[in-house]
């Protein structure tokens, strides 16, 4: 198992990222980005 | 592109909107990108916009409370920005 | 019995789509099990037509209900599609019925007047499958002669001016070293370049071991995939790499079931058309009422769709965006469904890949028997002389 973890500046942006994208009423994906396809 | 209340929009032809459990999923078939519509109210302002109009009209006929307003037109922006969205050209 | 599961409100994207969807966005449909070639690591053990094939109106059908549905998006392959006589006739039946159209191809058949007409049809995309820079690499995989025949088509699509379409590279041990090779070729073309997983599917589970890349190379994959992401897709098939650090673009979720699926040639419904096998069958199309009917009570289906349980993987840090990997490759290497991925970034398989474990073969398997022009080219057997004067001379079938 791996130790504990302290949070990087990096980490700490994607949280933050994370929380527009979740207020964000739209959210715009690639049509080639889901996996199971050809 | 900021989408103003007072102007007059429509869904993009090229688009095929489907409704979900979850809001909407809108498919551009011009450019290929795939948009994820997050709450049914917006599909539904969305829907309004081609008959309402304008924006304001529309926001008000989908019942969008006035303090998620701001919230709206940023997705609208947002739709608007990608083309799924486009300005209607006065008849 | 099944339990109906409150979906969550609002979120992220990728937490709605664990629950499923009405319909699929995309899905894969393999047209035909027939095949000029016979790749080694051929997801679908291609090559013989298979007599049940689905037939003209019945692919017609079927697209009829793909457009009810609001499918926006099928992703034509095989076996090789273009083989079949009625494939650019379905082609322009999706079109017309506001189905997109993107098809997986050797490029043996797109001549300049099929990339002309291509060229000129809106919502059809092309996809040129390609598994090497160079023909050494390239043709141990696929065939004598084929990667000649890729790059000829991507002239023709190039000369007849048709833009973005698709480059598709399966990784493996023997390319991970070609990767901006590979991009200079999509370059100069002015095709987009796609990097795909091997899965040990169909016969690609009899080279699994020999082809699938070592774990230095996931590195040198995922490190690049970080540094030219934008300009490359993936078809999210890489998001068991994401336990390296940030995740890569895409949903990163196993869509099996859930937002794609596969049709085959025979009408049977799969989770994902990496898992052909009994245990991934949904339904088939002539028996279980047709495709909606499955996609949307298929008990395999409504299985997928209820939360999962990440097993062994829900204590690891990577598991928000490795999710355990993916499930037919864990599957195809005798792995337990909730352990880790066979190629687990942190290792967590080694263990389990060096015991005993026993491998499920394909439930399908239409490989070819007998000799096979444009046969691949083991590597072993690069400077011996050619087994016969076909081996020298790659066909073109018209």
């Amino acid at each position: 198992m791996t130790g504990p973890e302290t949070t990087t500046p990096q980490q700490t942006e994607d949280v933050e990222q994370e929380a527009l994208v979740e207020d964000a009423l739209v959210e715009e994906i690639s049509i080639d980005g889901m996996c199971g396809v050809y | 592109m900021p989408v103003l209340p007072g102007a007059a929009w429509e869904l993009s032809p090229s688009v095929s909107l489907r409704p979900e459990p979850f809001g909407a999923l809108a498919y551009d078939f011009a450019t290929r990108k795939l948009s994820f519509l997050k709450s049914p109210t917006l599909v539904d302002v969305v829907r309004r916009l081609a008959d309402a109009a304008d924006v304001e009209d529309a926001l008000l006929g989908a019942g969008v409370p006035a303090a998620e307003r701001d919230r709206y037109v940023a997705a609208l922006g947002t739709l608007a920005t990608s083309g799924i969205i486009r300005e209607r050209v006065a008849a | 019995m099944t339990i109906v599961v409150e979906r969550p409100q609002g979120g992220r994207l990728v937490d709605q789509f664990e629950y499923g969807l009405d319909a699929p966005i995309c899905l894969t449909w393999e047209l035909t099990y027939a095949c000029n070639l016979a790749c080694v690591h051929c997801l679908s053990s291609s090559g013989r037509r298979d007599p049940r094939e689905l037939s003209t109106e019945e692919c017609k059908a079927l697209i009829d209900e793909f457009e009810r549905m609001q499918v926006f998006y099928v992703n034509i392959g095989g076996g090789e599609p273009t083989v079949r006589p009625d494939f650019w006739e379905l082609l322009d039946y999706a079109v017309a019925h506001h189905v997109g159209v993107k098809f997986s191809t050797n490029g043996f058949r797109i001549t300049p007047e099929r990339a002309e007409r291509l060229a000129a049809t809106d919502y059809v995309d092309v996809q040129i499958s390609l598994d090497g820079a160079t023909a050494e690499v390239n043709d141990t995989v696929r065939g004598q002669g084929t990667y000649d025949a890729a790059l000829r088509a991507m002239a023709n699509l190039k000369a007849a001016g048709m833009k973005d379409f698709k480059l598709s590279v399966v990784c493996t041990r023997h390319n991970i070293g070609q990767l901006d090779e590979f991009k200079a070729i999509a370059d100069t073309y002015g095709a987009q370049l796609r990097l795909t997983r091997l899965r040990p599917s169909g016969r690609g589970a009899d080279v699994w071991d020999e082809l699938h890349p070592l774990p230095h190379q996931q590195r040198e994959l995922y490190d690049w995939l970080v540094a030219n992401g934008d300009l490359v897709l993936t078809g999210d098939s890489f998001f068991h790499l994401s336990a390296y650090g940030e995740a890569l673009p895409g949903l990163n979720l196993c869509g099996a079931g859930r937002v794609v699926c596969l049709v085959d040639p025979v009408g049977d419904v799969y989770a994902c058309p990496f898992a052909i096998h009994d245990q991934f069958l949904a339904g088939n199309l002539r028996e279980d009422g047709g495709f909606d009917t499955i996609w949307k009570t298929a008990p395999l289906f409504l299985e997928l769709r209820s939360p999962q349980t990440g097993g062994a993987c829900t204590s690891c840090s990577a598991y928000d965006s490795c999710r355990g990997g993916c499930m037919a490759a864990k599957f195809f290497t005798g792995l337990p469904l909730d352990g880790p991925d066979p190629e687990c970034v942190r290792g967590n398989s080694e263990t389990a890949l060096a015991g005993d474990r026993e491998r499920p073969g394909s439930s399908q398997d239409h490989s070819h028997t007998g000799t096979v022009r444009n046969a691949p080219v083991p590597l072993t057997l690069l400077r011996a002389r050619p087994v016969s004067a076909c081996d020298e001379s790659p066909l073109v079938p018209g």
